[in-house]
């Protein structure tokens, strides 16, 4: 048995600024969205990128800006904490409709003042045609559009509103270098141009754009030394005068030069940090391998006897909860998607370095210490696991894992490092990878990963199946034949095969529109400056600037389509036991069960509104009998349910994925290779591939509502399963035969990341032989080559009394999916569906 | 010709990622049949030899089913991964797998043939040339003692107790490695005396260092119903914590054995 390391003492300081920070509801801030505007409007004859460094130094000079009480490291994007700030230059649109829904809604609600909307609505118009987002849907095909935003197969509605984010910047580059070190590279490239070259201009205005957002930055900080100092003056506590004295210092200092210390070089990460997210709206920037490019400067100083442990835990700390400071507000119906205030700024720690060394240090282990004294959703704190990961590592992680907090993920450099060199990735570069946003994993400081391109529903185009393509009432994919004529299974699995394929190019067109789109209306020169090879190619990220360049869009819902062509082979087509026409008419009448409470309300609603377009007067009578038929099923005759409910248990009959069984798993395998081998074939504007992920954030819930009942009897408007595991409540032989289950899967075939979510009862935790035992687990899922797997370790109870009684559970954190989340803020059927996630336990 | 791979014997369950019974992470078989009826025992389907219906949730379940050691085997098989990164194995249960010697020898045998670590649960309530049978196929040996008092355990368990004390001798001495354990059942045997008792006897066991005090739990109590049995414990109540923590103490004053509560 080995002890749990690194159990080190928490600052009094922490509880304070966590205690501040969650004091009241975020809030929207207008500041940024005024700022941007009238820079855009003295700009106008300005090539795009300078246009978009002169936004960013007008928002650095002029936003205000604040230290909060306790403090050590300084930054903020909102005065308000938690709070955020609008980007219209990608999309506003959604925002005014919302105003009077957005503080009340389920999914991450925010407060707007009526100052704001004044602020906000009067520079709007400014934007109107001009955003990302307009671009966007003009580069899409008509139909693209249409399905897109009509039809529930696919959504690239992230990037489509927002920017792109998803990346890890070269943030060893800024700390040991300053921007002036970037500064002095963008000249020296400067000088190297040639009048006389073809491309001289975009890379010159790029190269100065560069320039004046590094001076941008620098200056920043130097407002807030400023800020520092003159709060400094003010102070008549001698700890803290000190302590704003030491800020100002730091801020003098850095980022502008490179980091002295440890101390210096915590403030410079987090300037990076949180200027990213003030430049562009893009999430998941996430930091990396913290551990490993802040480790130099943590042991200079502990050599030197600079710092104590007590103290680098403090400011490790301390940027845990700056983490949680960053906000950003997204519509209703993305918010559900993203739903928990997710910023997935992940953090990963141990691994290999280029030369396949381990590289796990103190910090390594500090970081899930800190993990341990936040308790807050961010980061998204992750482990690299391989065959030389100290063991103590892994029970310090699995000590983080039994708090329940869904933190860190578990990832398998064995499965990761071959999958990436599949893709092009020299070995070094693989071996170096971090893990962005929820699961995708990237070589940091040199990718633009467009991960997260889009979410794609697998289930969807098994319904066209059923409907020759046909959704609505309109032919939106193929004219696969009639399902009544067909013969054979193979017939059934081809015109699935051919639908989805179908499918995968709409939504490689509209990623591309939408690529295209930031490329002309929102290049980020400060992201770009940090990723190579931007400065040597004089082009932005956005232009294809990175050493690497991907799309990255996930898809979701394999258990459901393998379990429904296995019922479809198995039930129709080889054993007779249901007819085709049957099939068919169950999944029509939803197995005659009636529709969810939510989907019936939205029937009532749209029902009502018919009578009442044709001048009926609709009464509470007749509003209480629509409720009431569309919940129960009112027009399915009872015969008719009768032989529903036989044909749910045959199904129910029919071997499921997710329970070791071989020959099932090697076909859900298949399955997930009918998405991730169809998109291999598509290409991005910046010179990239497209790359498949299995996974869905938390989209499994918002788009299975737009999905109808599944041969498989997932019953309509409900959650398809949420990631490579299994559908929810269908494996029931244990974690071990789950976890074989999903490794049976091609998973290195989705190099943009799969995500297992496990649910485990803190019994199986218990004592240092649960945490032994389930490092074991662990380790013998991922010597099978299992790639991510995440835990939720709370019990069924504990939600089910948060959902009763939230009051009572404002800090409880859930791992959600590829991210952990506050459980109270999340949507209630996104609850339901963490809460249906199997439990895994053992007998007592 | 027949071997022991061929040899075929009655389970009613197979329990992978145990975590609880025994060390690492174990499957357990659960072998049908048992000579006690004990009548705090959470798994009352594994008493009889013959294949039953028990309703469980409204809907009839066959419990018990014929699997030869070869199929058994490729099924204990599937988590050798686990096994291997946790020290596990598997784990015979029951019922009493001494009830059914010649397959519970062949699996043995097989497990150990295949490099998997093996462990019983068991009564000991065997003739001895069972015992010495099956035994030396064993890693770990987890064994019952429920009462010193014979009258009291017969009256509890239908069996005495005389034989399962000398098996259980014989047992320390000669098993690889031996935990004893103790249900700890109110209005049987929860009382401070009690448990001393057992822990004294536990004590003077031959290289016997462990002992485990397992607290009563109801959880078997719907499988009663399910069968259409009798539940007669309906009125006792789980041991309080606290109580718990004085018989350990008072175990522990009776031997030299290290004692922990649960398995």
């Amino acid at each position: 048995m080995s002890e749990i390391k690194f159990v080190i003492q928490k600052s009094p300081r922490i509880d304070q600024l966590v205690a501040d920070l969650f004091a009241k509801m975020p809030e929207i801030e207008p500041y940024r969205a005024e700022l941007v505007t009238e820079s855009y409007r003295q700009t106008e004859n300005l090539p795009i990128i300078k246009r978009r460094s002169a936004a960013f130094r007008h928002i650095l000079e002029n936003i205000p800006i604040i230290i909060r009480p306790g403090e050590l490291i300084v930054g903020s994007n909102s005065i308000a904490p938690r709070g955020c700030q609008t980007f219209p230059e990608y999309s506003f649109e959604w925002l005014p409709p919302e105003y009077d829904t957005i503080a009340t809604r389920e999914a991450d609600p925010f407060y707007i003042s009526p100052e704001t909307i004044r602020r906000l609505d009067a520079v709007h118009p400014y934007w109107k045609g001009k955003t990302v987002s307009d671009l966007a849907a003009s580069n899409m095909d008509p139909e693209v559009l249409d399905v897109f935003k009509n039809h529930g197969m696919f959504t690239v509605g992230n990037y489509f509103y927002n920017g792109v984010g998803h990346l890890t910047v070269n943030y060893e580059k800024v700390i040991k270098f300053g921007y002036e070190g970037i500064m002095e590279e963008a000249r020296a490239e400067l000088a190297k141009l040639r009048r006389g070259q073809g491309d001289y201009a975009d890379r010159r205005n790029f190269l100065e754009a560069v320039i004046e957002s590094c001076e941008a930055v620098i200056g920043y900080a130097h407002r807030y030394a400023e800020l520092a100092r003159r709060e400094a003056e003010s102070c008549t506590d001698p700890t803290r005068k000190a302590e704003l004295l030491q800020i100002a210092a730091n801020c003098d200092r850095v980022p502008a030069k490179g980091a002295r210390s440890f101390y210096e070089a915590c403030q410079s990460f987090w300037f990076v940090q949180q200027l990213l997210q003030m430049e562009s709206s893009g999430h998941s920037i996430s930091p990396g391998r913290f551990d490993f490019y802040m480790y130099p400067f943590f042991k200079a100083d502990l050599d030197a006897g600079k710092i104590t442990y007590e103290q680098a835990q403090e400011l490790l700390d301390c940027i845990w909860v700056k983490l949680n400071d960053l906000n950003k507000v997204r519509d209703a119906a993305s918010a559900e998607g993203f739903a928990g205030y997710g910023l997935f700024q992940n953090l990963i720690v141990g691994g290999q370095d280029a030369e396949g060394r381990d590289i796990t240090n103190d910090l390594s282990y500090m970081c899930m210490e800190a993990q341990m004294h936040v308790r807050l959703p961010q980061p998204s704190l992750s482990i690299r696991v391989w065959n030389r990961t100290p063991h103590a590592l892994l029970v310090k992680a699995a000590s983080v894992t039994r708090e329940g907090l869904g933190v860190p993920a578990y990832y398998n450099d064995e499965v990761i490092i071959p999958s990436m060199m599949s893709r092009g990735h020299t070995l070094e570069d693989a071996r170096g990878y971090s893990i962005i946003g929820c699961v995708e994993p990237q070589a940091p400081g040199k990718t633009d990963g467009w991960h997260d391109a889009a979410f794609f529903n697998m289930v969807r185009p098994l319904e066209l199946v059923f409907s020759s393509g046909v959704d609505k009432g309109q032919q939106i994919g193929p004219r696969t034949p009639d399902v009544l004529q067909m013969t054979t299974f193979q017939q059934f699995y081809d015109a699935y095969k051919t639908q989805q394929e179908f499918m995968i190019e709409m939504m490689a067109q509209a990623d591309n529109a939408v690529d295209a789109a930031h490329r002309e209306r929102a290049p980020l020169p400060f992201e770009s400056c940090m990723v190579e090879d931007c400065l040597a190619r004089g082009k932005s990220i956005q232009q294809g600037g990175a050493h690497y360049n991907f799309t990255g869009p996930q898809g979701f819902g394999i258990a459901n389509v393998a379990d429904s062509l296995a019922v479809m082979r198995e039930l129709v087509f080889e054993k007779h036991l249901v007819s085709m026409a049957e099939m068919k008419q169950a999944l029509a009448d939803n197995f005659g069960k009636g529709m969810i409470p939510k989907k019936a309300l939205e029937l009532t609603v749209a029902a009502a509104k018919v009578m009442k377009d044709q001048g009926v007067d609709v009464t509470d009578e007749h509003i209480k009998a629509f409720y009431s038929n569309f919940l129960n099923a009112a027009t399915v005759p009872a015969d008719k349910k009768k032989r529903y409910d036989e044909i749910l248990s045959l199904i129910d009959s029919v071997p499921k994925y997710g329970n070791d069984i071989e020959e099932v798993d090697l076909f859900a395998r298949e399955i997930g290779q009918t998405y991730t081998k169809p998109l291999l074939k598509h290409t991005n504007p910046r010179g990239g591939i497209f790359q498949a992920g299995l996974y869905p954030v938390s989209a499994n819930v918002p788009l299975g509502y737009d999905a109808g009942a599944t041969p498989d009897g997932r019953l309509a408007n409900t959650p398809v399963a949420d990631g490579v595991g299994p559908m929810s409540g269908r494996d029931t032989c244990g974690p071990t035969a789950t976890a074989n289950s999903v490794a049976r899967l091609d998973l290195g075939d989705a190099s943009n990341g799969t995500l297992l979510n496990q649910k485990f009862h803190p019994s199986a935790l218990a004592g240092e032989e649960g945490l032994e035992k389930f490092v074991a687990y662990l380790r013998g899922f991922f010597d099978q080559k299992g790639m991510h797997v995440q835990y939720n370790v709370v019990s069924r109870e504990t939600l089910l009394d948060a959902q009763a009684h939230p009051e009572n559970y404002k800090t409880l954190v859930v791992r959600v999916a590829g991210y952990s989340a506050l459980f109270t803020t999340l949507s209630r059927s996104l609850q339901d569906d963490i809460i249906n996630r199997t439990e895994q336990t053992s007998t007592p | 010709m027949e071997t022991f791979y061929d040899r075929t014997g009655r389970i009613f369950d197979i329990q992978r990622f145990s975590i609880h019974d025994g060390p690492g992470i174990r499957t357990i078989v659960f072998l049908k049949g048992c000579y006690l009826r004990c009548r705090w025992c959470c798994n009352p389907e594994s008493q009889e030899y013959k294949i039953e219906q028990m309703t469980m949730n409204g809907a009839v379940k066959t419990v018990g089913r014929d699997m030869t050691v070869r199929a058994l085997l490729e099924e204990l098989e599937k988590d050798r991964v686990y096994y291997e990164r946790s020290s596990g194995g598997i784990t015979l249960s029951g019922g009493e797998a001494m009830a059914q010697p010649e397959f519970a020898e062949a699996l043995l045998r097989a497990c150990h043939a295949a490099g998997l670590n093996t462990a019983i649960e068991t009564t000991a309530c065997a003739k001895r040339e069972v015992v010495e049978q099956i035994i030396p196929h064993l890693d770990h040996v987890m064994m019952d003692i429920k009462h010193m008092d014979s009258a009291k355990h017969k009256d509890f368990t239908r069996q005495p107790n005389e034989q399962i004390l000398a098996n259980a001798r014989w047992i320390a001495e000669n098993a690889a490695h031996m935990v004893v354990r103790v249900p700890v059942i109110p209005t049987f045997n929860d009382t401070e005396a009690e448990i001393a008792a057992i822990a004294a006897f536990a004590g003077s066991l031959p290289k016997v260092k462990e002992l485990h005090l397992l607290p009563y739990h109801r959880l078997g109590q719907d499988k009663y119903t399910g069968l259409g049995r009798e539940y007669t414990l309906a009125h006792i109540q789980p041991p309080a914590a606290g109580h718990m923590a004085a018989l350990k103490a008072a175990a522990e004053r009776a031997c030299g054995l290290h004692v922990q509560i649960g398995g």
